[in-house]
């Protein structure tokens, strides 16, 4: 249980599986992905089933701009690949650089929070609100989640980076860090899938 | 382990030890407790409803709080009674039976224990503020929506399932993670307790049928509080969705009972036939296909919904083929008692008075699963009575078993075993007595759910019999109750193995169990790892390390905080709307969330150092006992 079982001063190659500690928040966190993705899942089939349910709103083809949602994917996905760096540069023992890499992943992921509040505005104010179909609230609801995903992601790696900053790289910071980039790439598949199901299928289907 | 730190040991008693332990076998007391406290007020519940229906027409208790009942009898029983005394024997016993200090997430583990509690008082409260859930515990839509159900009844529902759910998914994947990382040597998977086999796959089935539960509870709650449209048809909505989110959460939800009742009649009949289990790989080979097949099944509570035949007859052959593993498990319970040496105690009676009574809910169930016939049984008491024989005279049975069981090991003590053979009878007759009878007053057409019924249709003896019935099961609990009140005044000092034929590591250390668990972890050499040392000889198990200072989690009080700032923003959303709290609801619930949410920092913050236990006390304890 002890969480000092490497050697004084000198961090492993895989900080984040030094200790049982460490082991165990990574298998949990597996697994609570695994439930994240029934969370999904479900909500998925909910927008499946209802996607169709317009009402006397806008239908998808006329609401979704490709460039907007474009954007906002090369911003995720970029957000992805940088989380991916700051992992590199921890396996390297490179603090700065794990800071400076999970810098941009938060400007990135912050970057495309925004886009995705200005995309939502702007359709409410084209009439398609949370109450106005049942396709509107599943569209919220699914997207939403997601948003909700990337923004307490966002708060996280705040609290992260501060903890980096104050203390470095040890056997305690790095599960913390790994668990981050973890789910920052989960939240970047599921959006995978809000592309392709919501707005490909909304614009072409 | 060389060297310990010089941290702080802060170690607190009485009510504040309770309300801030992270310890796992305290938490598992406190679950037992609440559990129990819910099984209670749901026995409660249960016995209101059947003094309603004792005669035709009465008036025991108005239509509308007869709704309330059911509906909070139902929910109470599944959510806040049966799977919180289930995680409080996997709390209490699993570290024990693979060898470990403690649970992977000690914190966690508290977390999943308040926010269980306090989303169940949630919902409880209910009864206090004068709107109580009442559209039954499956809370279909539309009848659960704002259009027919316009007080805030649905909203405790959602709100309190969806926090103490929380707690419940987080248990779930504690208790996989101590199960995958923290087995002591030579404890591989194939050797672990049925327990713990039972208890691992019903962890898996909470992970992944959880939160389909908590995206239908959220989107009744945003139809219901933000004005959504998931189950509104005037705006597009489909209510067919619901019974589909519900029910695959639902049929899992079932296997996730009963699995662990199994795990528990597995080790009373091995225990007390004196032989190994029969077919050890056979029935975790069942246990997991069960798990599987849970997944498969949902629409089978749907036959009459209009599926189309097709889809009926899928979900048909899919459940009909339960019945394959679940037999295996019935013979395998039968051949392990073959031949064996076997010993009545209350426990194994339970255990034996388990096996047929299953076996006629499972020989139901079956008939229900042939969808033709499913259109004449559909939401009549046949159903009512098939359930029941399968989580009462299933779950509830093997519940009592686990108590009687298990209880020197978590007190220190023994039940009286002269008052719970009283015990058995009467729960067992009173049991058979109510729900027996309701499979033929379901033939007949009576309807669930039903407040009155007419004098002269032929249901007034049967139902007669079946409040007699539950007159007795509530007798029987209170008998139960008596023994624990009369138990806990008797001495501490039982042996390590009281029932003298323990098979699994947790009957190795002393009852109940130190801070700590093991003073030294165990070398498991075999299946039965206790029952092969005494085979070999041995009196106690190898250690694998010498004895020395252990480190121990700090306990906090964060986990208690994090769920009061749930509760308060449940409290706080649902009364959100303009005609109540309006702008203020909204406030109170996001100063809810904000208290959690910064627990939740709170705890990132600040490390855990934790503590350790010193040789000295170590070796203290063992004299004690030795």
């Amino acid at each position: 249980m002890s969480s000092h079982s490497h050697v004084e001063g000198q961090l492993p190659h895989e900080p984040e599986r030094a200790t049982l500690e460490g082991r165990n928040k990574i298998t949990g966190f597996w697994l609570f992905l695994g439930g994240e993705t029934v969370l999904f899942g479900t909500l998925f089939a909910a927008y499946l089933t209802l996607r169709g349910q317009i009402m006397d709103g806008p239908a998808p083809n006329e609401l979704f701009d490709f460039a907007l949602v474009a954007v906002a994917t090369a911003l995720l996905l970029t957000s992805s690949l940088t989380s991916v760096f700051s992992m590199q540069a921890m396996h390297r023992h490179d603090v700065k650089g794990l800071i400076g890499w999970l810098l941009v992943t938060l400007v990135l992921g912050a970057a495309f929070l925004g886009v995705e509040i200005y995309e939502f505005n702007h359709y409410a104010h084209m009439g398609h609100t949370f109450s106005a179909s049942a396709f509107s609230t599943s569209f919220y609801t699914l997207v939403g989640f997601h948003g909700a995903h990337v923004a307490f992601g966002l708060f996280w790696v705040i609290l992260l980076l501060l903890q980096l900053k104050q203390r470095g790289l040890n056997t305690t910071t790095a599960p913390k860090v790994y668990l981050f980039s973890l789910y920052w790439h989960f939240i970047d598949v599921v959006w995978v899938f809000i592309f392709t199901v919501v707005y490909l299928m909304g614009k072409v289907g | 382990m060389a060297h310990a730190h010089a941290h702080a040991v802060k170690r607190r008693t009485g009510i504040m030890d309770w309300l801030t332990t992270v310890d796992h076998k305290k938490i598992g007391i406190m679950y037992l407790l609440a559990g129990g406290f819910f099984f209670l007020i749901g026995g409660l519940e249960a016995i209101l409803i059947r003094l309603q229906l004792m005669y035709p027409q009465s008036e025991v208790v108005s239509a509308q709080f007869y709704n309330e009942l059911i509906t909070m009898h139902g929910t109470t029983m599944i959510f806040l009674a049966a799977m919180p005394i289930i995680f409080g024997f996997m709390n209490a016993i699993i570290p024990l039976q693979i060898g470990a200090r403690d649970v992977a997430y000690p914190f966690v583990n508290a977390l999943g224990f308040w926010t269980f509690f306090f989303g169940g008082l949630l919902l409880n409260i209910s009864f206090i503020a004068g709107t109580v859930p009442d559209a039954g515990w499956t809370m279909y839509a539309p009848l659960s929506g704002t259009t027919y159900t316009e007080h805030h009844g649905t909203d405790y529902y959602v709100i309190g399932l969806q926090i103490s759910g929380i707690g419940t998914l987080i248990g779930g994947i504690n208790f996989l993670v101590t199960i995958i990382n923290m087995r002591a040597p030579g404890m591989t998977f194939m050797r672990m307790p049925m327990f713990t086999w039972a208890s691992f796959i019903t962890s898996a089935l909470i992970l992944f049928a959880f939160p389909a539960l908590t995206v239908g509870l959220a989107a009744l709650m945003f139809d219901r509080i933000f004005s959504g449209n998931f189950f509104n048809p005037s705006a597009g909505g489909n209510v067919v969705l619901w019974e589909h989110i519900f029910w695959i959460f639902g049929h899992p939800e079932v296997y996730i009972l009963i699995l662990p009742a199994f795990g528990i009649i597995s080790e009373v009949v091995s225990t007390f036939s004196r032989k190994r289990l029969f077919g050890y790989s056979s029935m975790v080979f069942a246990t997991v296909l069960i798990g599987f097949l849970g997944f498969m099944v949902w629409a089978h509570h749907m036959f009459t919904t209009g599926l189309g035949a097709i889809a009926n007859a899928l979900f048909s052959i899919a459940t009909m083929l339960i019945a394959v593993p679940t037999g295996i498990k019935i013979f395998n319970w039968l051949f392990t008692m073959w031949g064996g040496s076997i010993r009545f105690t209350v426990a194994n009676m339970f255990a034996v008075g388990f096996v047929p009574t299953f076996v006629m809910g499972g020989v139901t169930g079956v008939m229900l699963a042939v969808a033709p016939a499913d259109y004449q049984y559909h939401d009549t008491y046949f159903v009512v009575a098939h359930f029941h024989y399968v989580i009462v005279g299933g779950l509830v049975m093997g519940i009592f078993a686990g108590m009687h069981y298990w209880w020197p090991k978590m007190f220190g003590r023994m039940l009286s075993e002269k008052l719970g053979i009283w015990t058995f009878w009467m729960f067992y007759i009173g049991f058979h007595l109510t729900f027996f009878v309701q499979h033929f007053l379901g033939l007949l057409g009576m309807p669930r759910r039903i407040w009155q019924y007419l004098d002269g249709m032929g249901l007034n003896n049967l139902n007669f019999i079946s409040t007699i019935g539950a007159l007795m099961m509530g007798v029987g609990t209170i008998m139960f109750l008596i023994n624990v009140v009369i138990t806990m005044r008797k001495p501490k000092n039982l042996s390590n193995d009281p029932w003298e034929d323990g098979r699994t590591l947790e009957w190795t250390i002393p009852s109940p169990a130190p801070e700590y668990n093991f003073a030294q972890t165990p070398l498991v050499r075999g299946y039965d790892a206790w029952w092969h040392e005494k085979m070999e000889g041995n009196t106690k198990m190898t250690p694998v390390e010498p004895i020395g200072p252990i480190h121990m989690p700090s306990p906090s009080i964060l986990p208690f905080f994090m769920a009061v700032g749930l509760f308060i923003a449940g409290f706080g959303f649902m009364y959100s709307k303009p005609a109540d709290w309006g702008t203020t609801g909204l406030i109170i619930g996001a100063a809810g969330l904000l208290i959690t949410f910064g627990c939740m920092a709170l705890r990132s913050w600040f490390d855990d150092h934790g503590f350790h236990i010193e040789e000295e006390e170590i070796l203290k304890d063992q004299g004690v006992k030795a």
